[in-house]
């Protein structure tokens, strides 16, 4: 018998070791997400998944499906929560949309845009964080960095190059690169490696490419994430 | 006797009027008048309170990112920045010549640049002096008042400069900050539905535009002793030319003529500009003064701008802008029209040249198809030179081997225009405001020479602190309940 739960009130079946976001997705269910990847485990770090199971906020990512489970995701509350979150990662780091090449096909920015983020709404903390050119063929823009560690995870888990990481904690945590100098251009890393096309926001960037893709063009500006992301899923 | 104006002696004795914010032109800027108790202007300087920080901050971006990042410097002509920042950066892509198509779709957006850019000031911002009165009541002083007593005139301003806006829309993919030009090309053509769009109401955009240079021509006719002598002074200009001397909005080289018209420099290479053109800092404006390098800075400063071009160039490749043109030189009666005044109707006559090259321009089938980008052996240096809507606007770069920009010098229109702009209000300030008791109406005299220039103040975003401003909280009675003043 098929089990199911309750989605925002419609019922979703699942099957053993699925979680939340698995089944829901199967079911057409979009669930925001920014560190979650369908080829990798689930990281649970950006905490843009949260849904709320039995009154408790959990990642839907990561948390095992269960028949009965009631959850809510699209609501007022939820959606409230994962806007502040987009806020915050907005004033953590520098994210400039109106000049950043990576404008329209930015999944932070295209979740903002989904989730009615009209204002940065905290302080903005404006870090320094130099970029990293040293690379001939790739270019690292820390200034967006959301440390979702999809590039840690790819290059670590798929490419076996272990190039990247993220160092310290809290609010000082920053992406680094795993060479002596610190810097791309020492490391093994190549524009084919998975790493290198993964980053969901404006970091890791293929050089000379820019605006050859004109604004209004690009992924996001024809189709809202939501859309977008399912369509992957079918 | 106006550059004497530049700095009073015993300055501490003197009545200081300020005019703050100057109004009706592109971002912000002020005036100081120091007047003596007889009533005499001894000091009058425009000050760009403004702060460039865009020359530092670009540094150490890349190369790719600037032609959209750098014409964030302005909202009303982006696109020359933007244009002027491709074109420097062609040369770091090895792309000096960039395609045909792409050529003309940049040359599309930037006429349809210069059509709206004019149109905006001459109807929006400068025409409510011209068809009022300087001392006319201040509260009908507006594109609001025109509209209400010529109508038709402000119709035309309106669309005209919304018709120019569609061109850029067209080409660069939005109506402000577009990103159509990349560094060794472009990265669209023109859709067909667009060009049809704009074909259909290219004549009449030339039509329009020719009611603009004849409405120029009564103003200046009805009281010529007005238009030929207000704010008047002798200077050298300088504008790009095409090779042939024709007016090129989009390239060419520069030249440089005296003040009685005799070419003094031509011929000068975009990617030469350093070694003749220099700047000199004076310590109460935020905005350069440049010069000719071999003449000084007080006997090298130039104007630029429509003034500049319509009389630099041997002639005007469109012809009812031609005719025009002739007209205009004609006026001069043998010597270059140098009255501040008669920006207004050279800056006309450019429009009409800008919609002639617009309707001319869309029946191009290289706008709708052909290669936009080119590529070869990559360079460390650049440099991209157009003339934007309100004269010769310089950008150059140096980019690293790792594709970081390590320099950036810009050297914006209204910049080349400085000390032009301080003359001429010195030369208004003596004339009529000197002896006479000041009132707004007098006051507005500075503004309306200030204007004729379309300064465009704004070429740096980021006021150092915050803009002046009075607030005041009216009862409908008129009278104020509160009133919050910040200097």
């Amino acid at each position: 018998m098929t089990r199911r739960f309750m989605f925002d009130g419609q019922p979703v079946a699942f099957e053993d070791g699925q979680t939340i976001m698995e089944a829901a997705r199967a079911a057409g269910h979009f669930i925001p997400y920014l560190c979650w990847h369908p080829d990798f485990p689930p990281h649970g770090s950006c905490k843009l998944c949260i849904v709320k199971v039995g009154g408790r906020h959990v990642s839907s990512c990561a948390l095992p499906a269960k028949e009965g489970m009631e959850v809510e995701s699209n609501t007022p509350e939820i959606n409230a929560e994962r806007r502040a979150l987009l806020q915050m990662l907005f004033v953590e780091g520098n994210h400039f949309c109106p000049s950043c090449e990576k404008s329209g096909n930015c999944q932070l920015q295209a979740l903002a845009y989904e989730l009615e983020m009209t204002s940065a709404r905290f302080n903005h903390i404006f870090p320094d964080r130099p970029v990293d050119a040293s690379h001939p063929d790739m270019l690292l823009e820390f200034n967006r960095c959301i440390f979702c560690e999809l590039c840690v995870r790819a290059s670590r888990d798929v490419d076996k190059k272990s190039v990247f990481s993220l160092t310290n904690r809290g609010i000082h945590k920053h992406l680094v690169v795993s060479a002596e100098s610190g810097r791309l251009g020492d490391t093994d890393f190549s524009r084919d490696d998975l790493a290198a096309n993964i980053c969901p926001v404006g970091v890791i960037l293929r050089k000379r490419v820019g605006f050859a893709v004109p604004i209004g063009q690009r992924i996001y500006d024809e189709k809202p994430i939501s859309q977008v992301s399912m369509e992957a899923e079918k | 006797m106006s550059a004497a104006l530049e700095t009073a002696d015993n300055r501490q004795n003197l009545r200081r009027v300020v005019i703050d914010p100057v109004s009706r032109v592109e971002g912000h800027g002020k005036v100081t008048l120091l007047i003596d108790e007889d009533d005499q202007v001894r000091e009058a300087r425009l000050h760009i309170v403004e702060f460039r920080g865009f020359e530092v901050f670009i540094q150490g971006r890349p190369y790719w990112e600037v032609p959209v990042m750098v014409q964030r410097l302005c909202g009303i002509c982006p696109v020359s920045h933007h244009l002027a920042a491709a074109k420097a950066l062609d040369h770091i892509v090895g792309a000096p010549q960039v395609t045909a198509s792409a050529e003309k779709m940049r040359r599309l957006m930037h006429y349809g640049q210069i059509l709206q850019s004019h149109a905006l000031h001459f109807f929006h911002l400068s025409s409510p002096d011209l068809l009022f009165g300087f001392e006319s009541d201040v509260g009908r002083r507006n594109i609001v008042g025109v509209a209400g007593e010529y109508p038709e005139v402000a119709r035309q301003g309106v669309l005209l400069r919304k018709f120019g806006q569609e061109v850029i829309r067209a080409t660069a993919g939005k109506r402000i900050h577009g990103t159509g030009a990349v560094p060794g090309g472009m990265n669209r053509h023109l859709s067909a539905d667009d060009r049809a769009m704009l074909a259909a109401d290219a004549d009449k955009m030339v039509s329009w535009s020719q009611d603009a240079v004849a409405l120029v021509k009564r103003l200046h006719r009805a009281v010529p002793e007005l238009y030929d002598n207000f704010g008047t002074f002798d200077s050298r200009m300088m504008s790009l030319v095409r090779a042939d001397g024709a007016m090129d909005l989009y390239g060419g080289a520069l030249r440089f003529r005296d003040a009685e018209g005799a070419i003094i420099l031509d011929g000068v290479a975009d990617q030469d500009y350093d070694q003749v053109i220099h700047e000199e800092v004076r310590s109460w404006s935020y905005m350069k003064f440049p010069f000719m390098h071999e003449s000084g800075p007080d006997a090298g400063w130039y104007k630029v701008g429509p003034l500049a071009r319509v009389q630099n160039c041997d002639f005007i490749p469109s012809p009812l802008a031609e005719v025009e043109r002739q007209e205009f030189v004609a006026h001069g009666a043998g010597r270059p029209v140098h009255a501040t005044l008669a920006y207004h109707w050279a800056r006309m006559i450019e429009m009409l040249h800008a919609a002639e090259v617009i309707r001319s321009m869309l029946d191009d089938p290289d706008l709708m198809s052909g290669e936009l980008m080119a590529s070869g052996p990559r360079a460390r240096e650049g440099v991209g030179i157009i003339e934007a809507p309100r004269g010769t606007l310089i950008h150059h770069y140096r980019v690293g081997d790792d594709d970081l920009v390590s320099m950036c010098n810009l050297i914006v229109s209204t910049t080349h225009n400085n000390q032009a702009m301080n003359t001429a209000i010195r030369t208004v300030a003596s004339r009529y405001l000197s002896g006479r008791k000041l009132t707004e109406g007098l006051l507005n005299h500075i503004e309306v020479a200030i204007r004729a220039f379309d300064p465009c103040l704004s070429c740096a975003t980021h006021a150092l602190g915050k803009m002046p401003m009075v607030l005041e909280l009216q009862a409908p009675d008129g009278s104020i309940f509160e009133r919050f003043r910040r200097d």
